[in-house]
Formats: C-alpha cells, structure tokens, sequence
C-alpha cells in the first residue's frame, strides 16, 4: 500500500512531457559567472562565439561552391571573390580601379559627412535651444527624416542636375537628420544643474552654450555620427546609381547588370568592411573624447 | 555690511492641466546678514527649494522682490526699492554661489579644471585660477586630486569638489540645497565641520537647506522652519551650537546637550505637527 502510494507521487512529478522539461534545464537562471552579477542579462563575453559563427559561414559558403553545389553566376566561390579584389586593383572594373572606384566614394561620404556634421550639429544646438529656432526646424525635419532618399532622389536630380552635387546632396541629407536629432537629445540630456551652476558662477549665455550644453551633449553627438556615416554607405548606391562614373555603389551596380556576381559580392564585403571598420573608429573616439558616457 | 533681503515675496507656480495654481511660497520675509548661516528645515512641500531658487535667481518671484547687497557703505552702487537700499535680484550671478544635493560637477573637466571653472569664465589668466583652485581644494581635503576625472571620486569627495568650486569664485553669499543629503553619516559629519570651519573663517552668508534636525541645529546660527500649503516660514530661531561646536569640537557633547536635546523636540513637535496637519487635508 505505502509503495503504491510513493510510486503514484513520483509519476506524478515526471508526468510533464519530456520537451518542457528539455526546455527548463535551459530556461532555469544558473548561477553567475565570478564577475558578472545574477540575473544580468546576457553576461559573458560572446567574442568567441562570434569568430566561430563567422569561420563557420566563410567555410560552409566555400564548401558549397569549391563543391560546385552552386553555379558561380548565383554565389562565386570566396577565393574567386578575393582573386576578383586583387584583379580589381590592377585592371578595375568598368573604366576604373578599384582604388579610383574608392576614391570617389569616399569623397562623396566623408565630402557629406562634413557637410552634415558643421551644419547638423549647430543646428541641432539650436534647436535645443532656442524656442523659435525649434518651431522653424521641427515640421521640416521631423517630415523629411522618415523619407526614404531614393523617394527625393528624383527631385533632388531635376533641382540640382546629375552631376557630383545631386549625390552629395543626397548622402548630405540622409546624413543630417540623424546628427540633428541626436546633437538635440544631448541638448536635452544636460543636466539642468549643471547649467544653473555655470550662470551662478557668472557664465553669460554664450559660455553656457559653448562649455556647458555643446560638451554635455558630446556623447550623443558622436552616436548620432557614428548613425550618419552608416546611413551614408546605405544611400551610397542609392546616389550612385544615376549618371556616376566612377564609385563603388556604381560599380556594384554595374556589374550586376553584366552579371558580374564576383564584383558584385566583391563591392558588397569591401563597402562592408570599410562601414565596419569606420564603425569601430568611431567607438574608439567615443572612449578617447567622452570617457565619462554611461558613468555620472 | 551685506545682506540679502526678501520682502513679502509669494511665488505662485502656474496651475497644471486641471489643477489649481500652486502657492509654492507666500509672503515670505527673511533678512541675511553678513556672517548669518541660515538653515530652512521644514516638511517636504514646504517651499524650502523653492526659496533656494529665488535667492539663486533661477525663478522669479511671482510678488515682491530680493535685494542684495550692501547698504552701509558710501559710494556702493545701489538701486533704490521702496523702503531698502540694494541691488535688486533678478536672476543668478557670480555673488551667489550654488551647492547641489547630486554634485553637478563637470565630468569632461578633472578636479582642478572644475574648481577654477568659474574663474576661468570670469577671464581670470590660468595661473591665478590655478592657486586659487589649489588653495581651495587644499582646504576641503583635496590638494592630492588635482588631476582626478571627477567621476572616479566617492560621494563625499565629489560634494568637497563642489563646495571647494562655490568657493574659488569668492561668493558673497552660499547656496546649499541639501548638499550633505546623499552622504553616508560619516562623511556627512567631517563635511558638517568642513562647512562650519569655511563659514567661520570666510563670515560668508550662508543658506543651506536640510531634512536633518541634527544638522540644522548643529549648523544654524539662525534657523527656520517653514510650513507647507502654502509655503511659509512659521518659526525662527537664534541658535549658538554651532558656537559650541567651534570651541569644543566635539559633535556628539553638543547634541548631548540638554539645551540641544530640548531644542529638538521642540522643532521636531512643529515639523510632525505640519505633516499631520498635510495628511489629514
């Protein structure tokens, strides 16, 4: 009798099918790792996990081809791509090197982000600032900013031709809304008694500005950069794709009209990495110029 | 002599969406002489901060005016108001000085570049600014963190920071909103010192708010205590503990006091009186 009943309790307690209890062992929070405290989310380092998801792509996508599992006009094995990239700086593509190909974009990018930054971030200043210079600038910017560029591409063409200023334009303004609307939340992100600090110690308005809201705000200024210069490479081939002769959005473009998959995937992982490379610039300035970020 | 003074000033804060106007302060005077260290204890709403403000300069007075100013020596520049000589406060300037609760240093500037800020805004040329800093945060404690990113201090040290920068620019008159209010005990007594050793060698006009009866009676050479709805100063005090503090240095004999002890209750009895009377509105 006693058996049967501790048998029927412990049917009960394993009654739960076999999945969810799979899924508690996974669920269920273990203890922190030394260094990190219980119940933060995500803690540990995923650097590793990182590489190995990345050798992982780059092995399966060389498999597949090297194995002739795929034609070349749909994926281009990587060693051919990477064989295409050292073609691409001696002969080029389309009428130019890869290296005259770069040029161009990078002066097109960082001729916009210049452009963006000595105008966006004063404006953005301003805009925080000043009751009237808000009520001017809000509708514009808060009605242009969620606007797609290919959509103003067109009319930015008949205003200002096909030429080299239609594609700075056209980064320029994907570029400034970002740096605007950050620099303006960092406006907002100063703290008031820092500001009432400064005037009780005799600032005039202009010193509050300059060396109070302007350094205050240095943190979201620099993220609204670094968020510029990823929409800059985004509307690249946008910019690129009318009347451009050289640049490497055109020659991305152009080779996929000819069918050029190796140039293409080529142009893909050079814009890549260069996006990624000026990403992590960008954080290191972050580290260099606003080290106090996350810590007042 | 200076002296700041309130005259019948009310601050009424505009009415919220579907609210009634707020009397943050009604009818308030108060005179503060040279040497005074005024503390303002009082329930929560009962427009401590809000006085704060008004001698800062960073609100308005709704009704009446602030003046301050000197009004004994000749050749002074003064404005005539009414009745009283002095200069009329209409917002925040160099003569008052302001201490935060939260220390409101600037964190892109290191310790000394914080303390000569003000200076530095003045024009004042570096190597002046840099003595005078130094000679300031020698006198808070500090004179081996001068090259220190003020986000790497401790609580207590962060606030000597800011009470060393009010300092630099040689205010005529001090503003502390609970500056001791977020300290652990022990730090807040060796700064409860530090303020009392600034004030009594500097003479300063000092106004410095508290929830702490303690600190308030231990500080004040003059203490009120202020009533909410609306918020008004109901009880003023003359007070020489912090006299006593002086001579003996030593906290904890002062609060033994009898007299201390005494004291307390009594402004203790006013304050819960005023909390009650809030609650059962």
């Amino acid at each position: 009798m006693t058996n049967s009943v501790s048998n029927s309790a412990t049917d009960a307690k394993d009654s739960s099918p076999p999945l969810s209890r799979f899924l508690a062992r996974f669920l269920k929070q273990k203890a922190a790792p030394s260094g990190s405290y219980y119940g933060e989310p995500g803690a540990g380092d995923s650097r590793l996990i990182a590489i190995v998801t990345v050798a992982c792509i780059i092995g399966l996508w060389t498999f597949v081809t090297e194995a002739g599992l795929i034609k070349p006009l749909f994926l281009p094995s990587p060693l051919d791509v990477i064989a295409r990239i050292g073609d691409l700086f001696q002969d080029g593509f389309s009428g130019a090197t890869l290296t005259q190909h770069m040029a161009a974009s990078f002066g097109r990018i960082f001729g916009s982000f210049f452009l963006a930054c000595i105008t966006g971030i004063p404006l953005g200043i301003a805009i925080g600032c000043s009751r009237v210079v808000r009520g001017i600038f809000d509708p514009i910017i808060e009605f242009y900013r969620p606007l797609p560029p290919l959509a103003y591409l067109p009319l930015v063409i008949i205003w200002m031709g096909i030429d080299e200023s239609s594609k700075i334009m056209l980064i320029y303004l994907a570029m400034l809304s970002p740096i605007v609307i950050s620099t303006r939340a960092g406006v907002g992100a100063v703290r008031i008694e820092q500001i009432q600090v400064a005037y009780s110690m005799g600032a005039n308005s202009w010193q509050v500005v300059s060396q109070i809201i302007t350094r205050g705000a240095l943190p979201d200024i620099l993220t609204g950069m670094r968020i510029a210069i990823g929409f800059g490479w985004t509307t690249l081939v946008a910019a690129e794709m009318v009347a451009a002769e050289r640049g490497i959005g055109f020659m991305v473009l152009n080779a996929s009209e000819f069918l050029v998959t190796d140039v293409v995937i080529a142009g893909i992982l050079i814009i890549g990495v260069i996006a990624f490379g000026f990403d992590m610039l960008m954080r290191y300035l972050e580290t260099k110029f606003v080290p106090w970020k996350g810590k007042n | 002599m200076n002296r700041l003074q309130i005259h019948d000033v009310s601050v009424v804060y505009p009415a919220a969406q579907g609210g009634a106007p707020v009397t943050a302060l009604s009818d308030v005077k108060l005179t503060i002489n040279q040497g005074d260290l005024v503390v303002a204890l009082g329930a929560s709403g009962c427009g401590k901060t809000t006085l704060l403000n008004l001698i800062a300069g960073f609100i308005s007075p709704t009704d009446g005016y602030l003046t301050l100013g000197d009004s004994n020596i000749p050749g002074y520049p003064r404005v005539s108001l009414g009745r009283d000589i002095g200069d009329e406060v209409t917002g925040p300037g160099a003569d008052r000085g302001v201490v935060f609760q939260k220390h409101a240093l600037l964190p892109w500037l290191n310790v000394i570049e914080n303390t000569e800020f003000g200076l530095k805004l003045q024009g004042v040329d570096k190597e002046k600014r840099r003595a005078r800093a130094a000679e300031f945060l020698k006198l808070v404690g500090l004179e081996d963190f001068h090259n220190h990113k003020t986000y790497q201090l401790s609580g207590g040290m962060q606030q000597r920071v800011g009470i060393a920068r009010a300092l630099t620019n040689d205010p005529q008159m001090l503003l502390l909103d609970e500056p001791l209010g977020a300290l652990d005990a022990l730090t807040r007594e060796s700064l409860q010192e530090l303020l009392l050793d600034v004030w009594n060698e500097t003479n300063k006009m000092m106004f410095f708010i508290t929830h702490s009866v303690d600190e308030a009676l231990l500080l004040a050479t003059r203490l009120i205590v202020m009533s909410p709805r609306p918020g008004r100063i109901t009880h003023e005090f003359e007070l020489d503990f912090n006299r006593q503090f002086l001579q003996c240095r030593d906290a904890r004999k002062v609060k033994a006091n009898p007299e201390f002890i005494a004291m307390k209750e009594k402004v203790l009895e006013i304050i819960h009186g005023d909390e009650e009377a809030t609650e059962n509105d």
